[in-house]
């Protein structure tokens, strides 16, 4: 109740010597504004980044396992052992389908890119996925028109395509898509299907402009030495410990690995890029948000100068209000709130200059200003204010009386 | 029972390699509703007393009884309750805060003894108007008369009731008549009973009060009851 009443009133003394010295304190805030600008834009950024990338990796399905040859991630040892890793093959694919309980649907997948043609219009580095049948499922695909390519499709290698709706929208800007051919790498392709639109990943490829074939075309076609991809979707992701277990059984027997020879192939799954992903942007982050606290702490130290200045010209204040019967505490609370009120609101300024500025950031890359990071500014900033501000603070109500009455 | 019980009071500053004895030993009893004045020249001590007297500084040895309490080696923060609680103070400088306007500067005592707003206002307003100052409630000081503001010092100096109204040459910033007016105030406040210790080095000043303690080189030189008590004019515009 006491201290409420002493901070109220700490708050309004705050507001009138503010009013006061409405250059100085301007000029002070001016600090804690670009620092609360710089952390804000940084951590805005980041939240982006962090955005972005949950969007695109929902794309690599949580509850897929991606049978490869190497894993996502390794170090130049581990590379080096395992470049010689013999082939995954189709037959692969279908012997795990005929063999796994938890599998739902097995895919086969190689990627690459090339130069898409229809009539006269042109369209270069385009991703071009080799896919079967069950793909569509695996990697949570849809589709605005027609259809998926059929068992059939895959089995014969038929020469037919789905194009992603950039591709649809740049060739056939009036309809008409479907049945039309288009040339991938000079080899003409029946447009079967349109892919919904799915938007960008976080490394900036255009996911909207692809072209998928059978994977039996891309292998005879369009890549001699592809790299196949079995992408398995597990039928209860709360089994996928499991569900990898079992394909490693599965693969080990296949592939004829002997029982003291480790894997030679790896099961990845989007944990790994998530963990990377953390791995990294927990780093960018901490030094990032290091470099632009330091323009923070600069500007700590221009509020902690002002709050010396303060003090010490209010230091007959500071009598007459002990002699009343402020007690210390009284005191230091009045010159925190007070620290803390520049700092506050040089945080309001610093968000009020930073949101536009997020916006316009946005239109590069990635940025958000989620209401968390908001508070957070607002919190840092005066946080900011009573750190810096204890000192002249505590220096103001250890001032004896006595002393201090005599000032002028 | 006496209000103030002083015993071999002692004050020493060190100053440098110089030890100043400022207080050399000063016993003192006040009784409630007593109207003193403690004189005495620059360098006598006078000033040491007032700060002991006030709460402000603590003794270097001996011992002050205020209203019963020994507050010789009370801490910081207990004598700014003890001040808060028992003592006025009125400055010859007014020591208003130059921001805040009259009602607030009266209010601020109760502000630190944690008195809700409602009543703190209205015991504010009710001092004002004790010291003729109702129409200045809104005032900043410097919108106010050197009287006015001495006599918002002591409606702020009165507004929690205090055992002692201590004033420390409160009419020496003032002009004479002005110094009149305050004076006449402090002989309505001691006749309604409250406790007044004057601070002065003039004698016009000192002849108001009904008796006169004397200082000289840090201990008490005189100590007499004053048989005639100089009456202030009579002021209409402090109605009490």
């Amino acid at each position: 109740m006491n201290l409420l009443t002493e901070f109220k009133e700490a708050v309004v003394i705050a507001w009138a010597a503010l009013r006061a010295n409405k250059m100085r304190a301007g000029l002070t805030t001016l600090g804690i504004v670009i620092g609360i600008v710089t952390v804000t834009l940084m951590g805005s950024a980041i939240a982006g980044l962090n955005a972005t990338f949950k969007r695109s990796i929902s794309g690599i399905g949580a509850d897929v396992l991606y049978i490869q040859r190497f894993a996502w991630f390794m170090s130049e040892s581990e590379w080096r052992a395992s470049r010689n890793r013999r082939e995954l093959t189709r037959q692969h694919a279908r012997d795990i389908e005929r063999l796994s309980d938890m599998a739902r649907a097995v895919g086969v997948e190689s990627n690459g890119n090339g130069t898409v043609e229809f009539e006269r219009r042109r369209a270069r580095g385009v991703f071009v996925a080799g896919n079967n049948e069950h793909c569509l499922d695996v990697r949570g695909l849809s589709l605005t028109a027609g259809r998926w390519l059929s068992a059939s499709d895959v089995q014969v290698g038929r020469p037919v395509c789905v194009i992603g709706s950039y591709l649809a929208e740049k060739f056939f800007p009036f309809g008409g898509a479907l049945g039309s051919k288009v040339k991938l790498n000079d080899m003409p392709y029946e447009v079967i299907g349109i892919l919904e639109k799915q938007g960008s990943f976080f490394t900036g490829a255009n996911l909207d402009n692809q072209i998928v074939i059978p994977i039996t075309r891309f292998t005879d076609n369009f890549s001699r030495w592809p790299d196949l991809t079995i992408s398995v979707k597990v039928r209860d992701p709360a089994q996928m410990e499991n569900a990898k277990e079992e394909l490693t059984g599965i693969l080990r027997k296949l592939r004829r690995v002997a029982p003291d020879q480790p894997d030679d192939f790896a099961i990845n799954q989007q944990d790994a890029l998530v963990s990377f992903f953390n791995r990294v942007g927990g780093t960018i982050a901490a030094v990032g948000l290091f470099i632009t606290g330091l323009s923070l702490f600069v500007g700590g130290i221009g509020i902690m100068n002002i709050m010396f200045v303060s003090v010490a010209e209010r230091t007959k204040e500071i009598g007459i209000r002990k002699a009343i019967g402020a007690k210390r505490r009284t005191i230091l609370v009045q010159f925190l709130v007070e620290a803390a009120t520049i700092t506050f609101l040089a945080g309001l300024l610093g968000l009020a200059i930073a949101w536009p500025l997020t916006l316009v950031v946005d239109r590069y890359l990635a940025a958000d200003m989620p209401w968390w990071l908001v508070a957070v500014a607002l919190l840092v900033s005066i946080l900011t204010g009573v750190i810096s501000g204890f000192i002249p603070a505590w220096r103001a109500a250890r001032l004896d009386p006595v002393e201090a009455l005599r000032a002028e | 029972m006496s209000l103030i019980r002083i015993q071999d009071l002692t004050r020493r500053y060190v100053m440098g390699s110089e030890t100043v004895h400022a207080l050399r030993g000063v016993s003192l009893s006040i009784g409630k509703g007593e109207y003193i004045a403690i004189m005495g020249p620059s360098g006598s001590g006078k000033s040491t007393l007032m700060n002991l007297l006030g709460c402000l500084d603590t003794p270097t040895t001996g011992t002050y009884e205020l209203n019963g309490t020994n507050v010789a080696d009370m801490d910081d923060n207990a004598l700014a309750e003890v001040r808060n609680r028992e003592i006025g103070f009125v400055f010859q400088s007014f020591n208003l805060l130059p921001r805040s306007d009259a009602l607030h500067n009266v209010e601020l005592p109760l502000i630190y003894a944690g008195v809700p707003v409602d009543e703190r206002r209205e015991k504010a307003r009710q001092a004002l108007t004790n010291v003729g100052l109702a129409d200045r409630t809104h005032h900043k000081p410097n919108e106010l008369s050197g009287g006015q503001r001495q006599r918002v010092a002591v409606a702020r100096a009165l507004v929690n009731n205090p055992s002692i109204v201590l004033a420390d040459e409160p009419t020496g910033n003032l002009d004479s008549r002005t110094g009149e007016e305050i004076l006449a105030l402090f002989e309505t406040l001691s006749r309604r009973g409250n406790t007044i210790i004057v601070v002065t080095h003039e004698e016009d000043v000192a002849q108001h009060a009904r008796r006169i303690i004397r200082i000289r080189d840090g201990l008490i030189a005189a100590d007499e009851v004053n048989p005639n008590p100089r009456a202030a004019m009579k002021l209409e515009s402090a109605q009490a």
